[in-house]
C-alpha cells in the first residue's frame, strides 16, 4: 500500500502541475519530492532488511489476461527507490528559475519519478513494462524541449533506440508468459518459476530479447551510441535523471527480470556479456581520456562505470550483487554532483571546454574543495563511496574470472587519470581565458552540494547500513539465479 | 438488425429532406438515428434470436460489437465534419451518402451469406466513391474518386470471381454451409476451391489496403477531402477487417496452408512498406495515409492468428480497431483544423503548434502516442493484444518484423510530435478550435486514455 503511495504522490503532483501551472510550481515540486524522500526514509528504517516484498499492493488490473497491479519492495527495491527519491528533490533544487516553462519541467520530472519508483517496485511483468515505457516519455520531452543542442534528431534517436530494446523485452516476457500454466500470469514469481524450467535453447534466445533492452538502457558497448549525444545535449537536470537514475533501470532489470527468469540462458551467455561489458569499461574510459568537453567526458565515464556494474551482475554472486547495488547508489550521487558542478562552471564561464578553464582554486577555494571530494569519490579512493562499490564488484568478478577482473580493474586506473586530469585542467594552474572572475559557491549551491558531499564521505566510511538493507534480498535472489 | 433499419431509414429520410424542405433537421435527426442504432445494438446484445432473412444476416455478438465501434466512430466523425460539409457540399446529399456507407459497413460486419457480403461492400463503396469526389472543383478530389472507383471495381471483380468459384465447389452462398463443407471434406478440396479462397482473400486485402494491393490508398486518401479520408481510414477499415475476419474465421480457418502463407507474406510486406514509406512523407495527410496501410499490417496479425479461438482473436481485432479509430479521428480532426488555418497539409504547418494552441498539440501528441503504440494509451494495448495472439499461434517471426516496423512507426509519429514542440512557426498564427471539434477531441482523448488504462472492460467482451 505504501509503495503505491510513493508512486501516486508524485504522479498526482505532476498532473496537478500540468493542469495548473503557476509561480509556486517549484516550491510545490520540491515540497512533494521532499515529502516523498521523508516517507521513503521512514519506510527504509521501519522495513529492516526485507528478503521478500513488503508494503505490497496487489490489485487485479486485467485479470482475464493474468495482469495485476502488483507492487512491493524488498531490500533491493528499497535501495533503488531510496536512490530515486533521494536524487529527485536535489535535481529539482538544482534547477534554476531561468528555464522556460518551469512548471512543465517540474511536472515532467515528478512524472518521471513516479514511473521510476514503479519500475523498481513492480512485481508484475506487464506492469514493469508499462512503467518502463512511462519513464521514457517524460525524459524524452525534457531532452527534446530543453535541449541545448541544435540537432533535433538526437532525442528521437534516443527514444527509438531505447524503445527497440524495450519492445524486444516485451516480446521476451510474452514468450515466457505464454508458457505459464493455466490462464497465464505475468506475476514475477510465476515468470521466474516458468522461465527457469524452459529448455536451454528457448532460454538462450529469450535471454537476448531481454538482455538487449537492459544493455541499451545502461548502455553496454556496442549499444551505447545514443548515449554521449543525448547526455551532452540534454539539459543538465535531464542528464542527471538519465545517468543518475535511469541508467539503473538497466542494471536493476538484469538483476530482477533477466537472471532469475532465464538462469540457464544467462549462464550460457554470461561470458559474452561480461566480455562486452569489460570492453565497454576500457572503451568508455579511453574515450573519456581524450574528451575536451567536460560533460561529454562524464558521459563516457558513465559507460565505463556501468560496464563494471554489468560485468559484476553477470558474474552473479553475493559480493558482485551487493557491490553493484551499492555502486548504483554511489554512482548516482557522484554523477549528480559532477553534472551539477559542470553546470555551475558553465553558468559562470559560459563554457565546458577544459582548455578554456583553469585556476579556479585560487579564486574559489570552497568550490575547488567540494569538487575535489566529488572527484575522489568518482575515482574510487578508499573512504569515499566509489571505493566500496567498485571493490566489491571487482572482488565478485574475480570469483568468475581473474583475467576479466584485471581488465575491468583498469576502470579505476583510467578513471583516476581522466578525472584528475579534468580536475587539474579546471581547478589548478593558471587561470584560463574564461575563468578570469570565478565566484565562490552561493548559498543555494551549498544547499545542494553539502548534503551530497556528506553522503559521499559517509557511505565511504561506513557503508554497512546501506549494504545491510539489501543483503537478505540478494541472498534470496541468488537462490533463484543458481537453483540447486 | 434494428440498427441496420435505423441507418437505412435515416439515409432515405436525409434524401427526402431536400424535397420536403426540412433540411435544417437532418443533422439532429441523423444524430438521433445513430443514438437509436447504438441503443438497439446494445439492446440486442446476447439476444437469442439473431438470424434474419433465412440466415442472410446474422447479428451475433461479434457483429454487434463491430457495429457499435463503427457507429460510435461515425457519430464522432459526423459531429466534427458537419461544418465542413455545410460549407463545401450539399449537406443533405453528403449526409445521406455517409449514412448509406455506414449501412453497408454494418452489413459487412453481420452478413451470413456471401451475397450479403458483396452487397455490403458495394453499399459501402459506392457512396464513398461519390464522397471522395465531393469537392467538385478540386482536381485531386476528382482524381481520388476516379482512382478509388476503378480500383474498387477491380477488387469487386476479384471478389465476385472468388465467390463464384467457391459456390461452384460448395454449392452454397451461406457462410455456415461453406464452413460445414470445409469441415466435411477435411483437407480434400478441388483446386478450384483454393483458387476461389485466394481470390476472395485478394479482394479483401484490396479493401483493407494491404500491400501489394495498396496502390490506390495513398492517392485516394490524400486527394479526398480530409473529413472523407478520416471516414475511410477509420470506419471503412474497421468494416473491411470485420468482414475479412468473419469470413476467414468462420469458413476458411481450416483450409489453412494456402492463404495462411499468403497472409504471412502480405502482413510482413504491409508492415514494412506501409511504415517505411510513411517515413519519407513530408505531407502529414499522406503520412497518415501510409500509416493507415501500416495499421492494416498490424491488423493482419489478427487474421494470421486464425488458429486461436475466435473470441480471443476477435477481441484483439475489435480492441485494435476501436483504439485505431479513436486515434485516427483525433489525428484527422487536428489535421483538419491546422490545414484549415494554414491552408497546408505539410509537416511545417504543425511547427510550434504547442505555442499556438497547446490543447491541440497535446491532444495530437496523445493520438500519435496511441497510434505509435506507446503505453499507457489504448493503441499500445491493442498492439500488445494482437502481438500476443500472433506469438501464441506460432507466428513469432512475423511479430518480430511487426516490432521492428512499429519502431519505424514510432520514428515518424514522434518526428511529427517533435515538430509540434519545436521552436519557430509563430508566424503561422493561432488555430481556433470550434465547439464541435472540441467535443470530438475530448471524447477521443478520454477514450484513448480510459481504454489504455482500463482495458479490462473490453478484452473479453466477445467470450
Amino acid at each position: 500500500m505504501l509503495t503505491a503511495l510513493l508512486i501516486a504522490l508524485p504522479l498526482v503532483a505532476s498532473l496537478f502541475l500540468f493542469a495548473i501551472p503557476g509561480n509556486g510550481s517549484r516550491n510545490l515540486a520540491v515540497g512533494v519530492s521532499a515529502l516523498q524522500l521523508l516517507i521513503t526514509l521512514a519506510l527504509v528504517f521501519t522495513a529492516g532488511s526485507p528478503a521478500a516484498p513488503k508494503y505490497v499492493l496487489d490489485l487485479p488490473w486485467i485479470p482475464s489476461l493474468g495482469i495485476h497491479f502488483h507492487v512491493g519492495m524488498d531490500g533491493i527495491s528499497l535501495v533503488l527507490v531510496l536512490l530515486t527519491n533521494l536524487l529527485v528533490p536535489f535535481i529539482l533544487l538544482s534547477s534554476g528559475a531561468e528555464s522556460a516553462r518551469p512548471s512543465s519541467f517540474y511536472a515532467l520530472t515528478l512524472l518521471m519519478q513516479s514511473a521510476l519508483v514503479g519500475v523498481f517496485t513492480a512485481q508484475d511483468g506487464f506492469l514493469f513494462y508499462i512503467f518502463w515505457e512511462l519513464a521514457l516519455l517524460p525524459i524524452w520531452f525534457i531532452v527534446m524541449m530543453w535541449s541545448s543542442g541544435e540537432n533535433a534528431r538526437t532525442p528521437l534517436k534516443f527514444f527509438v533506440y531505447t524503445l527497440t530494446g524495450s519492445l524486444l523485452m516485451l516480446v521476451g516476457l510474452v514468450v515466457v508468459y505464454l508458457h505459464t500454466p493455466g490462464a497465464h500470469s505475468f506475476d514475477l514469481q510465476v515468470l521466474c518459476a516458468t522461465g527457469s524450467h524452459l529448455s536451454a535453447e528457448t532460454q538462450s534466445w529469450v535471454f537476448w530479447l531481454l538482455f538487449l533492452a537492459f544493455a541499451i538502457k545502461m548502455p553496454i558497448f556496442p549499444l551505447h551510441t545514443w548515449q554521449p549525444d543525448t547526455y551532452t545535449e540534454a539539459p543538465v537536470q535531464g542528464t542527471m535523471l538519465l545517468s543518475g537514475i535511469m541508467l539503473k533501470m538497466g542494471t536493476y532489470g538484469v538483476m530482477r527480470w533477466l537472471l532469475p527468469v532465464v538462469p540457464l540462458g544467462a549462464a550460457q551467455w554470461s561470458a559474452l556479456a561480461i566480455g562486452l561489458a569489460v570492453t565497454g569499461i576500457v572503451y568508455g574510459a579511453c574515450i573519456a581520456l581524450v574528451q575536451t568537453d567536460f560533460k561529454r567526458l562524464i558521459a563516457y565515464s558513465s559507460i565505463s562505470h556501468v560496464g563494471l556494474m554489468a560485468a559484476g551482475l553477470m558474474a552473479a554472486n553475493v559480493q558482485a550483487f551487493q557491490g553493484a547495488l551499492f555502486q548504483m547508489v554511489s554512482h548516482g550521487i557522484s554523477v549528480f554532483c559532477l553534472f551539477y558542478i559542470i553546470d555551475r562552471i558553465e553558468a559562470r564561464t559560459g563554457t565546458r571546454e577544459l582548455s578554456a578553464l583553469g585556476g579556479v582554486r585560487s579564486q574559489a577555494p570552497g568550490f575547488a574543495a567540494i569538487f575535489l571530494v566529488v572527484t575522489l569519490g568518482a575515482v574510487a579512493l578508499p573512504l569515499t563511496n566509489g571505493f566500496v562499490g567498485e571493490f566489491l564488484l571487482l572482488a565478485g568478478l574475480y570469483q568468475w574470472s581473474a583475467a576479466a577482473t584485471a581488465v575491468a580493474g583498469l576502470t579505476v586506473v583510467l578513471g583516476a587519470v581522466y578525472m584528475l586530469r579534468a580536475y587539474q585542467r579546471t581547478m589548478l594552474g593558471e587561470a584560463g581565458k574564461s575563468t578570469g572572475i570565478f565566484a565562490e559557491l552561493s548559498s543555494h549551491e551549498r544547499l545542494v552540494l553539502y548534503p551530497m558531499v556528506a553522503l559521499i564521505i559517509a557511505l565511504g566510511v561506513y557503508p554497512k547500513p546501506l549494504l545491510d538493507i539489501s543483503a537478505p534480498a540478494v541472498e534470496q535472489l541468488l537462490s533463484l539465479v543458481h537453483p540447486r | 438488425m434494428k440498427s441496420l433499419i435505423f441507418l437505412a431509414g435515416i439515409g432515405v429520410i436525409a434524401l427526402l429532406s431536400e424535397v420536403f424542405r426540412f433540411r435544417k433537421w437532418v443533422f439532429p435527426l441523423m444524430l438521433l438515428g445513430l443514438i437509436g442504432a447504438m441503443a438497439s445494438a446494445v439492446y440486442d446484445w446476447n439476444a437469442p434470436a439473431h438470424h434474419f432473412f433465412n440466415n442472410m444476416l446474422v447479428f451475433d455478438n461479434m457483429a454487434i460489437a463491430f457495429t457499435l465501434v463503427m457507429c460510435f466512430t461515425f457519430f464522432l466523425w459526423l459531429i466534427g465534419s458537419r461544418a465542413d460539409f455545410e460549407e463545401h457540399t450539399h449537406i443533405t446529399d453528403t449526409l445521406s451518402l455517409s449514412a448509406f456507407a455506414l449501412t453497408g459497413a454494418m452489413m459487412m460486419a453481420s452478413y451470413g451469406n456471401l451475397v450479403m457480403l458483396f452487397l455490403g461492400i458495394e453499399t459501402l463503396s459506392i457512396p464513398l466513391y461519390v464522397l471522395a469526389g465531393s469537392r467538385k472543383n478540386s482536381l485531386n478530389s476528382n482524381e481520388a474518386a476516379l482512382k478509388y472507383f476503378l480500383m474498387g471495381s477491380f477488387a469487386t471483380g476479384f471478389l465476385l470471381m472468388g465467390i463464384a468459384l467457391v459456390y461452384g465447389v460448395t454449392g452454397a452462398f451461406h457462410v455456415h454451409t461453406i464452413a460445414d463443407y470445409v469441415k466435411t471434406m477435411n483437407g480434400q478440396y478441388p483446386p478450384m476451391f483454393y483458387l476461389g479462397v485466394v481470390l476472395i482473400f485478394c479482394a479483401m486485402a484490396f479493401k483493407v489496403s494491404a500491400v501489394p494491393f495498396h496502390f490506390w490508398a495513398p492517392d485516394v486518401y490524400t486527394g479526398a477531402p480530409t473529413q472523407v479520408t478520416a471516414l475511410m481510414s477509420t470506419v471503412v477499415k474497421t468494416a473491411a477487417f470485420a468482414a475479412f475476419f468473419r469470413l476467414f474465421n468462420t469458413c476458411f480457418a481450416q483450409v489453412g496452408g494456402t492463404w495462411l502463407i499468403l497472409a504471412e507474406v502480405l502482413a510482413v510486406l504491409t508492415l514494412l512498406v506501409g511504415n517505411i514509406t510513411a517515413l519519407v512523407q513530408e505531407n502529414v495527410k499522406r503520412m497518415l495515409a501510409y500509416s493507415s496501410i501500416a495499421h492494416a499490417g498490424y491488423l493482419m496479425l489478427g487474421i494470421l492468428s486464425i488458429s486461436l479461438p475466435s473470441a480471443a482473436n476477435g477481441n484483439a481485432i475489435l480492441f485494435y480497431t476501436l483504439a485505431y479509430s479513436l486515434g485516427g479521428v483525433l489525428a484527422f480532426s487536428v489535421l483538419y483544423l491546422v490545414s484549415e488555418s494554414t491552408q497546408s497539409d505539410h509537416a511545417e504547418a504543425f511547427r510550434g503548434l504547442f505555442r499556438r494552441n497547446p490543447f491541440l498539440a497535446v491532444s495530437l501528441s496523445i493520438a500519435l502516442f496511441s497510434l505509435a503504440g506507446i503505453p499507457p494509451m489504448a493503441g499500445f494495448f491493442g498492439k500488445y493484444y494482437l502481438f500476443v495472439n500472433a506469438i501464441h499461434s506460432g507466428h513469432i517471426w512475423v511479430v518480430l518484423v511487426a516490432v521492428l516496423a512499429s519502431l519505424v512507426g514510432v520514428w515518424y509519429y514522434l518526428r511529427l510530435m517533435a515538430t509540434l514542440f519545436a521552436k519557430g512557426g509563430d508566424e503561422l498564427g493561432a488555430v481556433a478550435v470550434p465547439m464541435a471539434q472540441r467535443i470530438v477531441i475530448w471524447t477521443c482523448l478520454v477514450g484513448l486514455l480510459a481504454l489504455g488504462l482500463f482495458p479490462n472492460a473490453l478484452v473479453q467482451i466477445l467470450s
